[in-house]
């Protein structure tokens, strides 16, 4: 594979928006190095719902963070739309994560003084938005995940679930093609768990987005396309949804 | 729901004034309290110095003609102190409101803010304390100074207020630049964290 970036569609798409390679990330801490990944190689096409799974310390937030270009990987590459994240500047980094990528966290993450509104129109004011367009589509978007008539609460008046809601509605506010979940159901219970990842496969099917959730929430199986299990920093397995069907079943009656 | 961004990387714009003027200064409105502690700083610091200026221009009208060269030392010496005090008050506030809002830093530069953007709302936000803690701490500095002068009988008139204004003018430029600068270092600082050290800083 050449590293020539041929991010310019011409009308054809590519398959994988997602690719890395040879990922390696090493923690130095005192005199000992951690491998947190250790040679990831991943692929994840346009469109799809993918869980990365794995027990805590598995490495699957250091993935998260390396997919997200939240952090540098030690070695190797991770290819957004085949261009490599490693040769772009502050200014498209940046551009990157305003525009093409949506952040989700297990601690929703809103900014605690700004209201419900204001928290969506936040990535709308750095990608240059007018101020109507703005209000407009932060309406809309907090309508889409149920949340239209708490437009102008404070994060702290808000629930969990209505929290990740808007944090949904946040990531959604540029258009990303991607949205990227790190343990988006880690903080709620059973059922909110449930509705929010109800709500990510609902946007999947409808907007075509890509969602990459990093989880150890098995409820998250079921709706996902592919799951990849990660242990020791290193790729484990890949199942196609198909494949885990009856898994399913066992889940589900754990839950109940 | 319009089509998901594809196709080429782009360069992120900057961020326009009004805007980061805007989101700093809703910032402090909403802090209130946090940003009147942080302002108190400035304010006190400023109070004194202006305040050793004020008895410099009562000393001048009550009849010291010639402030003599202890005098003269003296003033030099309370004047540097005031100083000191206030660089460190309004650094320690700084240093403060920046580091337990690393999160917020890093969730903002997940949703696509330049470094400059984050330094921008800072300086924007220390400028403003700044302004604001200076004045009032000036005002406060020289009226309570003037009002024991005139309570022991010092005619209020016979001041040199052309002087009194530049004095106070100077301290309200002097506050205001020490906050910006002292925010500057913690302000670059942790605008250049990437993200994901940025928000799992646990305060």
């Amino acid at each position: 594979m050449s590293a020539e970036p041929s991010n310019d569609n011409g009308g054809q798409i590519e398959e994988y928006i997602v690719r890395t390679k040879g990922l390696v990330k090493t923690y130095v801490m005192g005199d000992q190095r951690l491998n947190a990944l250790n040679n990831v190689k991943l692929d994840i096409r346009r469109g799809e719902y993918i869980s990365i799974m794995g027990p805590s310390g598995s490495g699957k937030s250091t993935l998260f963070n390396m997919i997200g270009g939240l952090d540098k990987p030690s070695e190797g590459t991770v290819y957004i739309d085949e261009v490599d994240m490693a040769q772009l500047d502050a200014f498209e980094l940046a551009w990157l994560r305003c525009r093409k990528i949506g952040y989700i966290f297990q601690t929703f993450n809103l900014i605690p003084v700004m209201t419900a509104l204001e928290n969506i129109t936040l990535p709308m004011i750095f990608a240059g938005v007018t101020s109507e367009d703005m209000l407009e589509k932060g309406v809309h978007l907090l309508t889409t995940v149920g949340l239209g008539e708490r437009l102008h609460h404070k994060p702290n008046e808000l629930s969990g679930g209505q929290q990740q809601r808007v944090a949904i509605a946040r990531a959604l506010a540029n258009d990303p093609a991607i949205i990227l979940a790190d343990e988006p159901t880690g903080n709620l219970d059973l059922k909110t768990g449930k509705e929010i990842i109800d709500l990510l496969k609902r946007l999947n099917e409808e907007s075509g987005v890509t969602i990459i959730t990093a989880t150890h929430d098995l409820k998250m199986i079921d709706v996902s396309d592919r799951v990849v299990w990660i242990r020791d920093g290193q790729v484990a397995r890949v199942e196609e949804r198909k494949d885990i069907a009856l898994n399913i079943g066992e889940v589900e009656g754990e839950d109940e | 729901m319009r089509q998901p961004t594809s196709g080429r990387i782009q360069r992120q714009i900057n961020l326009p004034f009004n805007q980061a003027f805007r989101i700093s200064l809703r910032n402090i409105t909403i802090r209130i309290g946090r940003a009147l502690i942080t302002g108190a700083g400035t304010l006190l610091g400023i109070a004194f110095l202006m305040s050793v200026f004020t008895q410099s221009v009562t000393l001048k009208a009550s009849g010291a003609h010639a402030l003599d060269d202890s005098m003269i030392a003296r003033q030099q010496w309370l004047v540097a102190m005031s100083l000191l005090a206030s660089a460190v008050g309004i650094t320690n506030s700084m240093l403060m409101s920046v580091t337990e809002r690393f999160r917020e830093i890093g969730t903002m530069k997940c949703l696509g803010a330049l470094d400059n953007f984050v330094v921008k709302l800072f300086l924007i936000e220390s400028g403003l304390l700044g302004i604001m803690g200076s004045l009032a701490g000036a005002v406060i500095g020289m009226f309570l100074v003037l009002s024991v002068y005139a309570l022991r009988g010092g005619a209020l008139g016979g001041l040199d207020y052309a002087m009194l204004f530049q004095y106070l003018a100077i301290c309200i430029g002097l506050g205001t630049a020490l906050s910006i600068l002292a925010a500057l270092p913690p302000a670059i600082r942790a605008a250049k964290l990437p993200p994901a050290s940025a928000l799992r800083t646990e305060i």
